[in-house]
């Protein structure tokens, strides 16, 4: 087997140094009534040939660009990434080292994540940044933890427009601790109902999502001034971070913690995971602040370079004192987001970010001459809910046999909302899909 | 890491065996952490001190005290109230490597029994019981 | 005098991004533009982030330069203990890279994700048939993700039973990530001590374990690289007083198709991807960590759980006990993905023969370097060994220069300064991938290095020389952290 070195003559006489008789012999010290009775029951191997056929099936087997059109959103989001970053991303010695103890063996690593912490912070409008979490629902709940941690009070409100799986990732992380999550409802119009927390004291955050889970973008400074009456620290959360290349970012909206889903940097989709959680906050929390951090200092000649640092936040050396128990996280996932930032710059972020908004509300435009009604009237950033008229599932069924999502059904997250699909438009889509969408939902 | 004949211990204080130092100063006592823990610590990055008012019984944790790669528990070696802590550690933790007897003090607590002092260690005593570790 | 594995070369030197660049340069092919400029609210629109504008000849050039400063597996040996750096098979990244799994959304529907559905469900059965348990969750997105999993599936289980207890055992050669993950959960770690053999035995579990004890965590083999020979004993003192045994399956890379996790007491238990069955580490992540668990622990797994049906996969929520949901969606699918590739291309004669070999190439190292290096417990090892810098204190060396000594010979230092139980811990795990001459090689630069050790100790202490930049100043970074440029 080729990633199986040893011949027999190697085992043989490594065997003699060791002094066994047997590979078997090496487990002696293991009790019977340990062991493996049989052989495990795998399929035979596969030579790579096989594989390759095995695993294209499979592929073949899903729907995706370009045969198929998908208009789903919801925290996952399809947008172009350059061969660049993906060529770049295969160089061995980013993805097969390790976590980058050792310093002076990892500048590469170390300096990228560094670079990755600063975009970050930048693109949030935030003082610090972290070296990436599993992904913006952990995030989140890190966050809500750390808002805990730092207030020492028991309770968060969370507006029922943040994602339902960021929600319910919150729900387990909190719960066994026994804090309270307060959720606040949603106006009309599609933003967070904020009224609930007026007058309420013992709350240690708020936390809205903006964009938010309709694609509408919230009133952050209300938000901000609605969270600092309570005493209480500010999140804003996210799942498409291209939003910021085109509206106000959440530092500059007085966000205390600002954290989300990076995926959209570069990140293929791959079915959820892996994706990329961003954490970002201010210096003074910093030793508060849960996961890996990127430090610059010099070496013994007084060249630059970089280390990871402020260690003792974390589980190796705090242990359960630790402020999260995170140790690998998705560094080759923050290094993609680096490069995709990278090549997009300032300027092309901003132009991305302001098409993505133009096709969605082309999208939004036309549907509503078509005679849908789209029934909320904030601005939105790439999604937004339509609403289809009675028995539309059946059309939606016809859709998808033949590769077409068209948008996501809300019903299953908030039954209050029948017949309302959550659409979602972004670089990928030309003006023929659109108007390819629009002619099939309204026939 | 220094033999502990290469240390210094004042001698105007008293020590507790997880090497906090106490000194008289009157009314209030004076705390911070000795020459022994500096040496095992290492280079300090930073020092994690309770707020004035902040009161402690004998033996509770009042802070910590962290190098680059461990975290110490400190100790507080007699009960009492907060009244002061030293301000310059948060720009210069390293002043509790050089000059731990005096830049390097930690807090100021008013005692709540000042016998406390006289159950912990004198200067031989606890040179003594180093030496045994 | 011999010519090393470390060289030096001639590696370019390479700012940060927003050093370099120029507003205008673009390395991205924005798509055309085909629909007209919509209207905006003025007042919610940005500046857009302060991002330096570079070619993507700018982008390639640093990220190239970037690279050539790291050392991978593919570079050279990379034996550090715990973490299972094994050789990453290429088809893997074939396999994650096919357009139809990488470009697939989460929330697809069932008819037009039976692909990726059926690889998952695959998965899941191979995971259990390895460990010997009986259900599985790939949800978990790492090692330590899998063990706060594990904590929380504990911690439904003793709530379903009317109480909840308020502490777990957690061994004094555990990892970090076991105390931290159960503090989470609201338990409070109890440490003991193993024993002079280097396990636990079973009178100091007895003494401490009570009916307010939620149960222990192992890791086995544990982390001193040796096999907890009394597990069987302990699980049935903990299961006595109504607690569960977790085990954390790092190590899982010693055993498989050896050690049955089913039956010796394991309730639930928690495997690396990214470590036994290799997947890259990709300098930190991302990994999964899938948690196996026993039949009377499934019904509080994470939602959704891929299940089949006729033939059709698709995810169900249908699990009213369920702690909920650990991550958005269903897991490091890119890296099941990979996981999934490997264990079909080894099948299960080559996924003993593994860790047989894994097991083989330790105990050769450690019988080779044991007159060298002081060996912490002269016992059998399994995948990894443990020795320390006893017999270099004299000199005035410890391990710390020992390690940065290794980088100047071509080598990634083995894990240091862990277990704790250990002063000055060197952990040597050289996984099954490495060939006798490399382990040879290898042995040999150990021993020269302990030579420098007695003869010049200046070589250790003033290490590393030859890579980018010598030993760098943690203090200041911690005392004045510069955490953004």
């Amino acid at each position: 087997m080729r990633y199986l070195p040893h011949t027999s003559e190697d085992v043989a006489s490594m065997l003699k140094v060791v002094g066994k008789e047997s590979l078997d012999d090496l487990f002696s010290s293991i009790p019977e009534d340990c062991r493996v009775s049989d052989r495990l029951s795998l399929p035979e191997p596969l030579t790579e040939w096989e594989l390759n056929e095995k695993l294209s099936t499979l592929s073949n087997a899903m729907a995706v660009s370009p045969d198929s059109k998908v208009f789903l959103g919801a925290g996952s989001y399809e947008h172009f990434i350059p061969e660049s970053v993906s060529y770049l991303l295969g160089r061995s010695e980013f993805v097969t080292s390790y976590t980058p103890y050792q310093p002076e063996l990892s500048q590469g690593t170390l300096q990228a994540i560094y670079e990755f912490q600063t975009l970050t912070a930048r693109l949030l409008g935030m003082e610090v940044a972290t070296a990436s979490h599993y992904d913006g629902a952990t995030a989140l709940a890190e966050a809500l933890l750390m808002a805990i941690r730092v207030s020492r009070k028991k309770k968060v409100a969370v507006s029922s427009l943040i994602h339902p799986y960021y929600r319910r990732v919150a729900q387990t992380y909190l719960h066994p601790a026994g804090y309270e999550i307060v959720e606040l409802p949603h106006l009309e119009n599609g933003r967070t109902d904020l009224a609930s927390i007026a007058g309420m004291n013992d709350l240690a955050a708020v936390a809205v999502q903006s964009p938010n889970f309709f694609g509408c973008v919230e009133d952050l400074q209300a938000v901000g001034n609605a969270a600092h009456e309570t005493g209480g620290l500010f999140i804003c959360a996210f799942t498409e971070p291209l939003a910021y290349g085109l509206l106000k970012n959440p530092g500059s909206q007085e966000a205390d913690i600002v954290c989300g889903e990076g995926q959209s940097l570069g990140i293929p989709q791959s079915f959820g995971g892996p994706a990329l959680g961003l954490f970002s906050g201010r210096m003074k929390f910093v030793r508060n602040m849960p996961g890996r951090l990127v430090g610059q200092t010099t070496d013994l000649e007084g060249r630059r370079g970089f280390v990871l640092t402020l260690a003792t936040r974390e589980q190796h050396i705090r242990r359960e004192r630790a402020t999260s128990n995170i140790c690998t996280n998705n560094s080759l996932c923050a290094l993609s987001a680096a490069m995709y930032m990278s090549s997009l710059g300032g300027t092309g972020l901003q132009e991305l970010a302001r098409l993505n908004y133009d096709k969605s509300e082309y999208l939004k435009s036309a549907l509503r001459k078509a005679g849908c009604t789209l029934p909320f009237d904030v601005p939105t950033f790439n999604e937004f809910v339509a609403v289809f008229p009675g028995g539309f599932d059946t059309t939606y069924q016809r859709l998808l046999e033949r590769g077409i999502v068209a948008g996501l059904p809300l019903a299953t997250f908030y039954p209050e909302l029948k017949n309302h699909y959550l659409l979602c438009v972004t670089e990928t889509k030309s003006k023929a899909d659109l108007d390819a969408l629009v002619r099939e939902v309204t026939s | 890491m220094k033999e502990i004949s290469e240390l210094q211990f004042a001698e105007d204080v008293r020590y507790a065996d997880d090497h906090e130092w106490a000194r008289d100063e009157g009314d209030k006592v004076r705390i911070g952490v000795d020459d022994y823990a500096q040496d095992q610590l290492g280079d300090i990055v930073f020092v994690e001190l309770p707020q004035v008012g902040d009161s402690f019984s004998k033996g509770d944790e009042f802070g910590t005290v962290e190098s680059v790669k461990a975290v110490a528990e400190l100790f507080i070696p007699m009960g009492g109230e907060v009244l002061a802590v030293n301000e310059k550690l948060e720009e210069a933790p390293e002043l509790v490597n050089k000059d731990p007897y005096q830049g390097g003090w930690m807090i100021e607590i008013k005692p709540a029994d000042p016998a406390e002092m006289e159950a912990l260690m004198t200067r031989d005593a606890y040179i003594d019981m180093l030496k045994g570790l | 005098m011999k010519e090393t594995l470390g060289t030096t070369g001639l590696i370019l030197n390479e700012p940060l991004l927003w050093e370099k660049g120029k507003k205008g340069r673009s390395g991205f092919s924005l798509p055309r533009r085909d629909v007209e400029s919509a209207p905006i609210d003025e007042s919610l629109v940005g500046e857009g982030p302060d991002f330096p504008d570079l070619s993507e000849v700018d982008v390639v050039r640093h990220y190239t330069r970037l690279s050539t400063w790291n050392f991978g597996v593919d570079t050279g040996m990379y034996p550090l203990g715990s973490c299972t750096m094994k050789y990453n098979p290429k088809t893997n990244e074939r396999q994650a890279r096919l357009p139809g799994l990488a470009g697939s959304h989460p929330l697809l529907p069932q008819s037009l994700s039976q692909g990726v559905l059926r690889l998952m469900f695959e998965l899941q059965e191979y995971l259990a048939e390895i460990t010997g348990m009986d259900a599985v969750t790939l949800q978990p997105a790492a090692g330590a993700h899998g063990e706060l999993t594990g904590m929380l599936v504990m911690h439904a289980y003793h709530q379903s039973k009317g109480h909840q207890p308020s502490k777990i055992i957690v061994p004094d050669t555990a990892h970090g990530t076991n105390p931290s993950s159960a503090a989470l959960c609201g338990y409070r770690p109890v440490p003991v001590k193993s024993n002079e053999q280097g396990i636990l035995s079973t009178e100091s579990i007895a003494e401490i374990m009570d009916e307010d004890t939620a149960g222990i965590m192992v890791t086995n083999p544990n982390t001193l690289g040796l096999f907890e020979e009394n597990i069987r004993a302990i699980a049935e003192i903990v299961h006595g007083k109504g607690g569960l045994v977790y085990c954390d399956g790092a190590n899982m890379n010693a055993v498989m198709g050896v050690v049955q996790m089913g039956k010796i007491g394991i309730d639930v238990m928690h495997l690396n991807l990214h470590k036994t069955f290799s997947t890259p580490h990709g300098g930190g992540g991302p990994g999964s960590g899938p948690v196996a668990v026993k039949d009377h622990l499934e019904p509080f797994l994470p939602v959704p759980r891929v299940v089949e049906e006729k033939g059709a996969y698709r995810l169900s929520y249908a699990f009213p006990k369920s702690i909920g949901k650990v991550q958005a969606f269903h897991g490091n699918v890119g890296v099941m993905i990979k996981a999934y590739s490997y264990i079909l291309s080894l099948g299960p004669e080559d996924l003993k023969k593994t860790s047989q070999l894994a097991v083989l190439n330790a105990n050769y190292i450690k019988k080779k370097l044991k007159d060298t290096l002081y060996l912490a417990y002269d016992r059998p090892c399994m995948h990894e060994c443990v020795f320390s810098d006893k017999n270099q204190k004299a000199h005035k060396v410890m391990t710390l220069d020992m390690a940065k000594r290794l980088m100047d010979y071509g080598y990634h230092p083995p894990t240091v300064y862990f277990p704790l139980v250990v002063d000055g811990a060197i952990m040597i795990e050289p996984t099954e991938t490495e060939c006798k001459e490399d382990l040879d090689l290898f042995i040999e630069a150990f021993k020269a290095i302990a030579k420098e050790a007695e003869e010049n100790g200046e070589l250790l202490t003033q290490a590393p020389t030859k890579p980018k930049l010598r030993r760098l100043d943690e203090t200041t970074a911690a005392r004045k952290p510069c955490l953004v440029g």
